[in-house]
């Protein structure tokens, strides 16, 4: 029981959250709830305001209005420790990896757990090892990231965001610039992730492939009303959704 | 490219084209066309004949497209039906979507009045900017001082090896010749008086007080902190800096704190070292073309310096080291998110650096006068 209950836990709660650039607002009065084990989507055409709504979420951005909730604890009223504190429960996977350039594979895992754990080198060498060999980079690790391709970057920046173990995991366009094949198996990583570790995945993407295969929720974001069209699961959505515009980016404009 | 027209008995205005169209003989121009389609009487429609057609690319597009649209404002029907079935079909595509009105940027410049005030409150905003850098840096800094900073000591080496040990070719080159500089002019000056020997002082004194301190800073702005905020602009490029961020770590820590530290420690020794470089470069003038015997030459260096000459050196190059340092990081950090922004980044971290190191200069230099050192 104590288990169902924590199935339907609200991780992330977003609140009348309004993204604005000074007064150029990029969505507004958005609502939505992303539980405990979701593999929640943010979805909508490019330029509608989807990264930056996903800034707001990890803390990048400040939003105009509104607030995001982590276990009901309301981040933007947090002070800075406890700001760190909330961060530190999730990992970001960035559009481009982001992995610092400067430091190999295994330094860019091991930053993390040198920051905030108390772990011998020794240690640290081995929970690196295992983080690159989970995304599928074992023996990579004295590789610098501009000497490899881009999708091994992504993987890397994914073993990165995992170093902490974190419960949360953001995903910003994890199939972009990826061939399809290393774009379904980054899916089947994500979906093995959640299973596997219990973990609740967000993902930005305007990828409908990925968006059918692995989201059970979704929040569709629209960039001329500047707001959410609709919350739920995206196969739900492409079934009984009457509203022209979701229908028509999920069915790629074919009516 | 062949334009002809005529006008037939059903009130078809028709275009003949021939030969072969293609952008690397221009565009033609449809005015003349044109005229002759306005003329009255007006024709209902107007149609092509491309049968002599060899050729074409977006020069023939181009041309089509300004003649539809003229047709259309006139309200006169134009048949595609002649036109080859690539081209028909492009007309369609380029008109399927009409033209956005506001997409357009507007050109028209503000009232000088309005343009002033921009830039005016842009200065401020950038001043406040730069003031709460400064207020971070500085609080960074105590953390330091209470031992709960975290940047990686490996950075902090090597990033004391980059603008420590690899700047002593080009300091070198640059504070001998320097010294060498001076000693010539006030050899020139000198010699009318017989006083040739004071060349040592001129050199000696020169060198420590102020070119050793300003030359090394100068060199180091081009040098390091271009380099320091084309790093920063590009990790802000690439989401590296977010990536820190979201950890929790603070890039003012991480990644400014330690090139802080590393300038405003090595600057003091690089002058120290461009001091001896100058006085070395001096001193071979001296002994080359003044007929100066070299002990002579070290008697007469010695006596005119003291410790106080170079510590007043030292002090300006520490101060420059934290504007070089400062100037590269401001601007890294304030870096957009695009190549070119990291160029002008790189840029204006130079500028800031070499206006920042010769006002404090001046300002230092009367401190020193007022104060009898």
């Amino acid at each position: 029981m104590e288990n169902q209950a924590n199935k339907t836990k609200a991780r992330i709660e977003v609140r009348d959250l309004t993204m604005a650039y000074g007064s150029f607002v990029i969505q507004h009065d958005l609502n939505f709830t992303v539980k405990s084990g979701d593999i929640f989507i943010i979805m909508g055409g490019s330029g509608c305001g989807k990264s930056t709504l996903l800034r707001g979420l990890v803390g990048l951005k400040e939003p105009a209005k509104g607030q995001v909730f982590y276990d009901n604890v309301s981040f933007w009223d947090c002070d800075p420790a406890g700001q760190e504190a909330i961060m530190r429960r999730y990992g970001v996977l960035y559009q481009a990896g982001a992995l610092w350039s400067s430091m190999t594979l295994a330094e860019n895992v091991a930053l993390p757990l040198d920051e905030y754990t108390d772990l011998s080198p020794s240690q640290i060498n081995e929970l690196v090892s295992l983080k690159l060999s989970l995304v599928g980079l074992a023996g990579f690790e004295e590789f610098y990231p501009s000497e490899i391709s881009g999708g091994m970057v992504k993987r890397a920046g994914l073993a990165r965001a995992m170093a902490l173990d974190p419960d949360i995991l953001f995903f910003d366009e994890p199939s972009a610039g990826l061939d399809p094949i290393s774009a379904r198996r980054l899916d089947e990583l994500i979906l093995a992730l959640r299973d596997s570790l219990g973990a609740t995945i967000v993902v930005v993407t305007h990828e409908l492939a990925s968006i059918f295969a692995i989201g059970n929720n979704s929040v569709f974001l629209d960039a001329e009303t500047r707001t959410m069209l609709a919350v739920g699961d995206p196969k739900k959505l492409l079934a009984e959704s009457n509203d022209p515009r979701i229908r028509s980016f999920l069915t790629r404009g074919e009516k | 490219m062949d334009i002809s027209f005529s006008r037939e008995p059903d009130n078809t205005f028709l275009v003949r084209l021939g030969g072969n169209w293609n952008i690397a003989y221009g565009l033609p121009s449809a005015e003349q066309l044109q005229k002759q389609i306005g003329s009255t009487p007006a024709p209902e429609r107007v149609a092509f004949d491309t049968r002599e057609l060899r050729g074409w690319d977006s020069s023939l597009l181009t041309f089509l497209i300004k003649l539809t649209n003229f047709c259309s404002e006139k309200s006169i029907r134009v048949s595609n039906q002649g036109l080859p079935e690539g081209v028909a079909r492009l007309i369609d595509l380029a008109s399927a979507v009409p033209e956005k009105k506001d997409a357009r940027k507007k050109s028209s410049r503000a009232p000088v009045l309005a343009r002033v005030g921009e830039a005016t409150l842009e200065a401020v905003k950038s001043a406040g900017a730069m003031l709460s850098f400064i207020g971070e840096a500085f609080l960074a800094f105590i953390k330091l001082l209470r031992g709960k900073a975290r940047f990686r000591g490996s950075d902090l080496t090597w990033l004391i090896q980059e603008c420590g040990a690899q700047a002593l070719p080009i300091v070198s080159l640059v504070s001998f010749l320097v010294g060498l500089i001076l000693a010539f002019v006030g050899a020139m000056e000198l010699k009318l008086f017989g006083a040739q020997i004071y060349v040592a002082d001129l050199v000696g004194i020169g060198m420590a007080r102020e070119m050793g301190a300003m030359m090394t800073a100068i060199v180091m702005a081009g040098r390091t902190g271009a380099a320091f905020a084309a790093q920063l602009g590009t990790m802000e490029v690439n989401e590296e800096i977010d990536a820190l961020k979201t950890l929790g770590i603070s890039p003012m820590e991480f990644l400014v704190l330690p090139r802080m530290l590393a300038l405003v420690l090595m600057l003091p020794l690089l002058c120290l070292y461009a001091d001896f470089m100058g006085i070395l470069g001096g001193g071979i003038i001296g002994i080359g073309t003044l007929n100066l015997s070299p002990v002579e030459y070290f008697n007469e260096t010695v006596s005119a310096l003291n410790v106080m000459q170079f510590t007043t050196g030292l002090i300006k190059a520490g101060v420059f080291g934290v504007m070089v340092a400062f100037s590269g990081c401001l601007r890294g950090m304030q870096c957009g998110r695009s190549a070119s922004a990291v160029g002008e980044a790189a840029t204006s971290a130079v500028v800031t650096a070499i206006v920042s190191i010769i006002v404090s200069d001046a300002v230092l230099t009367v401190i020193y006068d007022r104060i009898g050192v």
